[in-house]
């Protein structure tokens, strides 16, 4: 009953979905308010009609209804309740309906909020996410329907919508395969929300940004309304992509945080121009240039958003030959295809109207420096979409499979990666519009010295790996340079104001969010970079067998392996094998590691969990290999020591810190006095100066 | 022995199985040849699991895998080179093992494509730079404020910059 009702819901809401779209398409081209009006509150009507889908979606999951295919795949009757909710995004079908879900909820708060300030972009905004929603709606409703079940028809089990036969009869299998244990985890229960998020968020930037097209209303404001949407998109998709970082350290046992898989690769891209944008559309707000620029990028943002769903959802990965097997392959691609001729066929049609209003002054210039940041952030993504595709293109022209692994991207990307902080370090400090090697240096040359002296020191006692040495360095003046802006800037203000120092920074920090955001966000990369460093270029790892009291050494540890337990949990599905080693550096104890592998009964289906100690030297990670119960070989450990990678995630809470500091609403219309307040002291600060 | 290898997928397979049953039945066949779990990692991080996605072999959890690094822990003890290694498994599973796509034929592109692609975003921008740098009149409707921000006085001065930020949030 509740499958029925779920699909006729869904059924009802793409219904909805198309109407909306097709009613603010006439309404905006008639002029007619009515119609708009219409076409809203049908947009409105999506977001509590997919709400009503999904709930019976859940309901299903919660109760094991497993005569639904889906709930048969994703849950067993073993897991706990929360775990069989957030199966809802942990299948192909309901994470689709989980993507529609969003995009209403986002799309709503856009119709909701500023419907007056904003009317003129409005229906054109409807348009493109309805259009978007309508594409997915689509797909769950015709291809990828989470309510299908199973069905006994003349003694053959049938998956299908509607009985096949007037004498089928509805098959509820015993119980069912349940979620694949590694997608159990913590980190693995929020990063698909959070990805998704991301993802969706950034549908709508680029529905502003093609309602400015096509009303052409091409000046900054489409930039300035999404400001902060693009802020929050960018928020969700790094620490969407942080978390699948931490949760692939944690629990798929290869000692590390990013193998630039694929599907890795699939959440990198559109981060990579959302990025690019963030900065560009600084430019063409504080310099009216790049406004080409800007509509690429958020054009090619949408695009690598739906393509990243496309390449991860549609099993073009694994075979060029299961993309055109699978029934939404096709449909993906088409819907890329179409919505980037139609996003180019606008821009192209506007372009006279984008033109700069001012001209580039040079080449050491605030605005120049951030062309190159945005050319530097393009070439990752050529490199990494390259990567991905040309096992494709491979495979379709030849026949023969290949892999692109890490070493092809670290090579291309090192360079382009340490481009990047060097920008981080010097664009701060150049100015809009003028700068020269003079007044850049100027501001430089302390913290260059600084950074000097780090490196200098680090050569001398940690390393002489010269991709490390240059890496440190730039960090280091990345540091050092952003941390002098905020000292710079606290004095300025305390001496004019007569404030202590950290009032002083306080004041100056919330006044400024966006631009001491965007530097905490720098100093956060610059941690993540350090541990990236370490992990990369220092990693140490050893394996052997062990009996009890028997141990390996590395890099200063001892790891002495105890003893080794398995048991079942029959009411949670599990098998647990947990071993347990002391661990010693120099000598000293140090404390007990439990590495351990989990084994699920219903999926069949092993997770391994590594033993860890973190300081932010190092990581000790121990992984559980293999184990022989019976006789006296003992187990296999894997143990890798991972140097200041802790750093990684230190960064990322930062980072996390940064942006929602730089993205935390601030247009209270009491500040307004206060402001022009701020501006007058600043003159005097400047007076002063 | 090596004429073994040289054989089809199939008889290695069979062969790899053995291997493995051996290796667990007897104690360890492996601690007699004297190479380290080490040693065979070391090759198999270079090398790709044949059937799964995107997995390197040493760290892959399959069956199928472990029975490779078995059969790479017996190449080894049998004097066989790393490249001759991994040679041997490029000839019986495809260019796919391999973490990089062979520098042949067609895959000459994936290595020629992005530097190519890079150096024209280069030249394009760098041509954008200087045609953007001609002196030109400044249009009307560029207005008054940023006109201001390249008045040279300001330039290198913070604080100016910092203001001039905030008047146009007004």
């Amino acid at each position: 009953m509740f499958a029925e009702f779920g699909y006729g819901v869904l059924l009802v809401s793409f219904i909805v979905t198309v109407y909306s779209g097709i009613a603010a398409v006439y309404g905006a081209m008639n002029k007619s308010a009515s119609l708009v009006e219409s076409a809203r509150r049908a947009q409105l009507l999506t977001f509590p009609l997919i709400t009503i889908s999904a709930l019976a979606l859940i309901y299903l999951l919660v109760n094991n209804h497993f005569e639904v295919a889906f709930v048969y795949e994703v849950t067993s009757r073993s897991m706990p309740t929360y775990l069989k909710v957030t199966a809802w995004w942990g299948g192909q079908a309901g994470s689709l309906v989980f993507w529609s879900w969003l995009l209403a909820v986002f799309t709503s708060a856009v119709t909701l909020r500023k419907w007056d300030r904003d009317i003129e972009f409005l229906p054109w905004v409807i348009v493109v996410s309805s259009i978007t929603l309508a594409f997915f709606l689509g797909m769950v409703v015709f291809y990828e329907n989470p309510f299908t079940r199973f069905w006994l028809s003349n003694g053959n089990v049938v998956p299908g919508m509607f009985p096949p036969s007037a004498a089928a009869t509805i098959f509820t299998p015993q119980d069912g395969q349940g979620l694949n244990p590694l997608l159990r985890h913590p980190g693995m229960i929020i990063h698909p929300p959070m990805l998704y998020l991301g993802f969706v968020s950034y549908v709508i930037p680029y529905a502003f940004a093609m309602a400015a097209l096509i009303t052409g209303r091409t000046d900054d404001r489409w930039t300035r309304i999404t400001r902060r949407w693009s802020l929050w998109a960018w928020l969700f998709l790094s620490f969407g992509l942080v978390l699948g970082g931490r949760w692939a350290y944690d629990v798929l046992g290869w000692g590390g945080y990013w193998g630039w898989d694929p599907v890795e690769i699939a959440a990198f891209m559109p981060w990579l121009t959302g990025t690019a944008f963030l900065h560009s559309v600084m430019i063409q707000e504080k310099r009216g240039m790049l406004k080409h620029w800007n509509m690429i990028l958020i054009i090619l943002t949408y695009a690598l958003v739906i393509f990243g769903t496309f390449l991860t959802r549609s099993g073009v990965l694994s075979s060029v030959h299961a993309f055109a097997n699978s029934p939404i392959g096709p449909f993906f691609m088409g819907f890329v295809s179409l919505s980037l001729i139609a996003s180019v066929a606008l821009l192209i049609k506007r372009w006279p109207e984008l033109r700069s209003e001012t001209e580039m002054k040079s080449m050491l210039s605030r605005e120049a420096l951030f062309l190159l940041n945005n050319l530097l952030f393009m070439s990752i993504l050529v490199v990494c979409f390259w990567g991905v595709i040309f096992p494709l293109i491979s495979e379709l022209f030849t026949g023969q499979k290949v892999t692109v692994g890490p070493p092809f991207y670290e090579r291309a990307t090192g360079p382009l990666f340490a481009g990047l902080l060097f920008l981080m370090a010097i664009a701060p400090l150049s100015a809009w519009g003028h700068s020269t090697v003079k007044t850049l240096g100027r501001a430089l040359w302390k913290s260059f010295a600084a950074a000097s002296i780090v490196t200098v020191v680090l050569i001398a006692t940690y390393t002489q790996n010269v991709y490390a040495v240059i890496g440190f360095f730039l960090i280091a003046l990345v540091l050092f340079a952003t941390l002098h802006e905020f000292w710079r800037g606290a004095r300025a203000r305390q001496k004019a104001q007569g404030e202590n120092f950290f009032s002083a920074l306080a004041n100056l920090m919330g006044r400024n969010r966006r631009r001491y955001g965007g530097y905490i966000i720098h100093i956060s990369m610059a941690l993540m970079a350090i541990g990236i460093l370490g992990i990369e270029i220092f990693q140490k790892e050893t394996q052997g067998t062990l009996s009890s009291g028997e141990e390996l050494n590395i890099a200063g540890y001892t790891v002495q392996y105890r003893e080794l337990a398995s048991w079942d949990d029959r009411g949670a599905g599990v098998n647990y094998t947990r071993a347990i080693v002391d661990v010693y550096e120099n000598g000293i104890y140090l404390g007990q590691l439990t590495p351990r592998i989990d084994y699920y009964f219903d999926s069949q289906q092993n997770m391994t969990i590594p033993g860890q100690r973190s300081t932010f030297k190092d990581d000790l990670y121990i992984l559980l290999v293999d184990w022989q119960p019976v006789s006296t070989i003992g187990a296999t450990f894997k143990i890798y020591v991972n140097p200041l990678v802790n750093w990684l995630w230190i960064g990322s809470i930062l980072f996390l810190f940064g942006v929602i500091f730089a993205a935390w609403p601030e247009n209270d219309p009491a500040d307004e006095p206060a402001r022009r307040k701020v501006t007058r002291d600043n003159r005097q600060a400047s007076a002063a100066d | 022995m090596n004429k073994i290898f040289s054989r089809k997928p199939l008889r290695i397979t069979l062969f790899a199985l053995l291997l493995f049953a051996l290796a667990f039945t007897a104690t360890t066949v492996f601690a007699q040849d004297g190479v380290t779990d080490d040693e065979v990692n070391a090759i198999a991080k270079e090398l790709y699991c044949p059937v799964c996605e995107n997995t390197p072999l040493d760290v892959c959890p399959t069956e199928a895998c472990r029975q490779w690094r078995e059969l790479i822990r017996l190449q080894l003890s049998q004097g066989m080179t790393e490249e001759e290694i991994k040679q041997y498994f490029v000839d019986n599973y495809g260019a796919r093992v391999l973490s990089e796509p062979p520098r042949t034929g067609l895959n000459w592109l994936i290595y020629i494509l992005p530097p190519a692609m890079i150096l024209a975003g280069a030249f394009i921008l760098f041509r954008s730079f200087r045609a953007w740098t001609k002196p030109e009149v400044v249009e009307a409707g560029s207005g008054e404020e940023r006109g201001e921000a390249s008045s040279p006085a300001e330039v290198d001065d913070y604080v100016a910059r910092f203001e001039e930020e905030l008047k146009k949030r007004k």
